[in-house]
């Protein structure tokens, strides 16, 4: 049988994992599981190196585009790594990368933490939808002196909202 | 604080007597993260990632939690000093490997190591002694906190810490615990108690070794997902799982006092004899025999004030250990011998198994009342 991986050697390494109930098998060479850190506590999981063997055939039947272009990484260099070359690259190989997400975690959406920096702008977006449409009401009401302290408040809360970006 | 001091004191998580110890030996959280708009580390240039590294280092260095750390780049490191920072599970493989635009920063007690320019910009994992991830996540939690108030993390509203591997997006979190599993082993149950867990969507392997040829008996549970559960649930989880094998296993060790006892005490007499009159001994070896000692300390075999002294040499008997401590570089015939030298040193005071003990407090685990048994 030859390794899964540089599929030139013979494999003498094979591990079998089932997670929720998929059985994964990958079958390694000497040389592939030392590369790959199987014996490395810290670093493996076998998802980790089915993402080298099946994953990027998967973004590209997801039809997304084939660079990323902001730090011009390509399909064929996930293909070879398993890794992605940047965050943008979440964007441009979004639509494969999400059947791929689905199919190796519990969820497609982050629930956890959530940095400071995200909280406050979260809360100053809702602050400003409150505002826009208190501004609108005003103006319908022809009650200008309300609307151009409304205007003031909303001008402030743009240039936070930059700033927290 | 230089590499010598390092190598001269004992990692805090290792001292310490967490909870359950008999069984976990340690656990840790790790979390990563990077930096937005900037290549992940196996994709950026060497001046990318120098600078990655100039962003970050002074950010962690400054940090409370880091006062006098130990910090160095890794193309600072000799190949042996690393591999020294492996065998203490302070960084991984994979970073040991790397070289410029590399660093680890660690704090004084060895309980809190930040990775930067590993896979991801920053790995940061806490380590403690026993059961204790909730514990562990408090402080790398924290330490994130005060870290992305002044870096500018890539976060995606739907997607969460956006990391170099897909199988870490989300909350970017690996929590894990080592666990010492003799009895599972000895009574041959390990294989179903693996198949099991992973069932249910977590990892357990052995740490050297794969399966039952786990040496040592040691094994890591951790998680697999990292999308769609939040931190305090992927922690509950865990925690769930490895309360429930620590039962396993002190329920296999009680049967293997009960029902094979001649077993049991043939395998810590030749253990104890291999360990203090061997003159030749392979890290394989030496791993194997420290594990039946530290069951036999967890039976009352031998004096609870033994422990540190197996627990020591689990990690000062793998081969870079060794060669650091006798500043020359060894081929293996002279690793085996000089292994079995320090090993029958330490043990020079080591009294023999009194059995007797055993049978008059089984003690089952480290809280709960010690059964009496006639
Ligand atoms: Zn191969
Ligand atoms: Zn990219």
């Amino acid at each position: 049988m030859l390794c899964d991986v540089c599929k030139c050697n013979d494999a003498a390494v094979f591990l079998t994992q089932i997670v929720d109930g998929k059985m994964q098998k990958v079958n390694l060479c000497e040389g592939c599981s030392k590369e790959k850190g199987v014996q490395d506590p810290t670093g493996f999981a076998l998802a980790d190196l089915l993402l080298g063997i099946g994953a990027a055939e998967e973004i590209e039947k997801g039809g997304s585009s084939t660079r990323c272009p902001v730090c011009g990484f390509t399909q064929a260099d996930f293909k070879k790594t398993g890794r992605l070359g940047c965050s943008s690259c979440y964007v441009a190989f979004g639509e494969g990368l999400n059947s791929l997400l689905k199919a190796m975690h519990k969820g497609t959406a982050h629930v956890g933490k959530l940095p400071a920096r995200a909280q406050k702008s979260l809360a100053l977006s809702d602050r400003m939808k409150t505002l826009t449409e208190n501004l609108r009401k005003a103006v319908q009401e022809e009650n200008y002196e309300t609307a151009a302290a409304l205007r003031d408040e909303i001008k402030q809360l743009e240039s936070q909202l930059t700033e927290s970006k | 604080m230089k590499f010598q001091n390092l190598m001269a004191s004992t990692g805090e998580w290792l001292r310490g007597e967490g909870p359950h110890h008999q069984v976990v030996v340690s656990s840790r959280v790790r979390l990563a993260r990077n930096l937005r708009n900037r290549a992940f580390p196996g994709w950026a240039k060497k001046a990318e990632r120098t600078l990655i590294l100039e962003l970050i280092k002074p950010r962690v260095e400054e940090l409370p939690e880091m006062q006098e750390p130990f910090s160095e780049l890794l193309q600072d490191l000799s190949a042996l000093e690393k591999q020294v920072l492996v065998e203490r599970h302070l960084i991984s493989r994979e970073h040991a490997a790397k070289s410029a635009g590399s660093a680890i920063i660690m704090n004084r007690k060895q309980t809190l190591s930040v990775m930067v320019n590993e896979e991801d910009h920053l790995r940061m994992q806490s380590i403690r002694s026993g059961l204790q991830l909730r514990q562990a996540f408090k402080l790398v939690d924290k330490v994130d906190s005060a870290l992305e108030a002044k870096l500018d993390f890539a976060y995606d509203a739907k997607l969460g810490y956006l990391t170099a591997c897909p199988t870490n997006v989300g909350t970017g979190m690996r929590a894990s615990a080592m666990l010492h599993l003799p009895g599972l082993v000895l009574s041959e149950l390990i294989n179903q108690v693996i198949q099991a867990v992973n069932k249910i969507g977590l990892a357990v392997r052995g740490l050297y070794g794969e399966g039952t040829e786990a040496m040592g008996n040691l094994f890591q549970i951790s998680n697999q997902t990292t999308l769609g559960e939040k931190e305090d649930e992927i922690i509950s989880r865990l925690n769930k799982v490895i309360e429930t094998i620590i039962e396993k296993e002190q329920d296999a060790r009680q049967v293997l006092v009960q029902k094979r006892p001649n077993t049991l005490w043939d395998q810590i007499g030749r253990a104890y004899g291999l360990l203090t009159y061997a003159h030749a001994m392979t890290s394989k070896e030496a791993l194997n025999l420290l594990s039946v000692v530290k069951l036999g300390i967890d039976l009352g075999a031998f004096p609870e004030d033994k422990r540190l002294a197996i627990d020591q040499l689990f990690i000062e008997t793998q081969p870079a250990h060794l060669q650091k401590s006798t500043q020359q570089k060894l081929n293996a015939e002279e690793r085996d011998h000089f292994r079995a030298q320090i090993i029958r040193e330490r043990l020079k005071s080591f009294p023999k198994p009194d059995i007797s003990k055993v049978a008059r407090e089984p003690e089952v685990t480290g809280n709960s009342e010690p059964e009496k048994n006639e």
